[in-house]
């Protein structure tokens, strides 16, 4: 089980939340060029350690905030709403 | 080339039984040699099956096949051994039906009994809509000469009678896709087959050889790696290998493996799991799936139930089960098999599945020259493996995209001509 604090909610199982990956930058649609927009929409780095994402607190506020976890050990630190 | 051992025979086993001699070893234990033409990372199926195609089928036998652990110990070992063919897309039906075929000639092509046991496949639907997709993937395999209809409650309890077909469940079975080639196959003698069947030819199997970067050289990208480069080599935990081909087959690895070549993947990586119960009476004939419950079930030859589920919903390296999976999983199968409620699990467990945006493959060439990928294999890589090799190995020996995997390539995420494969993928098997 992995524990989630919401900023709003409080900690809450990560099955009440929706887990939406690892925040992508993303590029401005009317300059961005299909190729920067596919890799945006498809391209990760899927790194075993450290990653900052996006979660949905679909079971309560939701909220959208990002916090960071290690992808190899689920370890959760720091959090923004966003 | 190493000399052929004795094949397996029941004249090899009545002779062994009598003298009570030694059998040999099925793949040795070799001398890591400085360079390789090619080198396969990632010992499991699909690394095992393309380092034996390419010595069986092309005579390209300096090939090192490295693990960092051993072989078969990935997802080779952990899916729940479930081959089908009645796929989705025109693509995928082509190339899952070829896999079919080796598998049905494998334990006659590998010289070891792969316990292939084709006891047909159900995969239920439980809404309307879910059985309009049954009848449009009936239609695509018809098309392509496979096996594959739709059938009524009626017939789906005359082929598994163990199954609630009433109509006052929570998610009644209105129907099912009826695939009778599918079935099940021993997994790991299929990882020992073919390493087996490579080492004969010559292969060097590497185990416990973690990879710990790939040497590339010119590529755009920062250290010269990237796309416009070209591979050297791999550095490994026992000393640096050139090579001019590099393939990677490290499934829920794959970003890991592919970024040390600067070659970035649409992948996220998801553990998946899976769970056995104790033995009991067969009852189960066929294989059994859901994807509106999220579970797929077959009884084993030693009568245990295997269930697997969907990937779990938080992208992570970490393995370990979890109590959610449990209850969901069992709450799902009471409601399909209540007969079953005083059952007990035997154990649970879990496997990395690298996850592509549209549910099939990445294979073949990438931008950087020498470095070629068969990854994205999610949770439908155990069915796949031996067409998976026999056509990366085609793809290395001849240069050239082979044809049955062209629409899988890399380059089509930047083009936009995805191969969506979720409605029989997801949760397929």
């Amino acid at each position: 089980m992995i524990v989630v604090p919401c900023p709003n909610c409080g900690p809450r199982n990560s099955g009440d939340l929706r887990n939406c990956g690892e925040l992508v930058p993303r590029p401005d649609p009317s300059t961005a060029s299909l190729v920067e927009w596919r890799e945006y929409l498809y391209m990760r780095k899927n790194p075993a350690d450290w990653v900052t994402e996006t979660w949905y607190c679909r079971g309560g506020c939701r909220r959208y905030f990002t916090i960071e976890r290690n992808t190899a050990t689920n370890e959760i630190r720091g959090q923004e709403a966003s | 080339m190493g000399k052929r051992p004795p094949k397996y025979s029941a004249g090899a086993l009545v002779k062994h039984g009598l003298t009570r001699g030694d059998w040999p070893r099925m793949w040795r234990r070799p001398e890591m040699r400085d360079s390789y033409d090619v080198v396969v990372i990632g010992g499991g199926l699909h690394g095992l099956a393309t380092a034996y195609y390419l010595a069986e089928n092309h005579g390209i036998t300096n090939v090192a096949v490295v693990d960092k652990g051993y072989i078969g110990g990935g997802g080779s070992g952990r899916n729940t051994a479930i081959v089908r063919s009645n796929y989705l897309t025109p693509e995928g039906v082509a190339f899952y039906d070829r896999s079919l075929d080796l598998y049905n000639t494998m334990a006659t092509d590998l010289n070891l009994n792969i316990m292939f046991s084709r006891r047909g496949h159900l995969t239920l639907a439980h809404t309307d809509s879910a059985l309009r997709t049954m009848h449009w993937r009936a239609e695509v395999n018809k098309l392509q000469g496979i096996d594959s209809s739709v059938i009524d409650p009626q017939e789906v309890k005359k082929q598994a009678p163990s199954l609630d077909v009433s109509s006052n469940t929570r998610y009644p079975i209105m129907g099912a896709l009826y695939h009778p080639p599918g079935g099940i196959v021993r997994h790991d003698a299929v990882v020992w087959g073919y390493a087996r069947g490579a080492d004969h030819h010559g292969v060097h199997i590497l185990q416990e050889t973690e990879v710990l970067d790939i040497n590339v050289e010119g590529g755009t990208g920062p250290g010269g790696k990237g796309a416009g480069g070209r591979v050297t080599g791999v550095k490994t935990s026992r000393g640096d290998i050139n090579s001019p081909v590099v393939v990677n087959c490290t499934a829920g690895w794959a970003s890991l493996i592919s970024n040390m070549a600067g070659v970035p993947l649409p992948i996220t990586t998801h553990p998946l799991q899976a769970a056995v119960t104790e033995p009991c009476k067969v009852f189960l004939p066929t294989v059994v799936v859901s994807g509106s419950l999220h579970v797929y079930v077959s009884q084993t030859d030693r009568g245990e139930l295997v269930f697997g589920a969907s990937v779990d919903p938080v992208g992570t390296y970490r393995v370990n089960g979890t109590l959610e999976f449990t209850e969901e999983l069992a709450g799902h199968v009471l409601e399909l098999m209540p007969g079953i409620s005083k059952m007990r699990l035997l154990r649970q467990w879990s496997g990395l599945c690298d996850m592509t945006p549209d549910y099939s493959p990445v294979m073949g060439f990438t931008p950087v020259e020498g470095y070629l990928v068969d990854v994205g294999w999610g949770t439908y890589g155990f069915k796949a493996g031996p067409v998976a090799g026999e056509t990366l190995a085609e793809t290395i020996a001849t240069g050239r995209t082979a044809d049955l995997i062209a629409p899988f390539g890399i380059e089509r995420f930047t083009e936009g001509d995805l191969v969506g494969e979720k409605g029989a993928a997801a949760v397929g098997h």
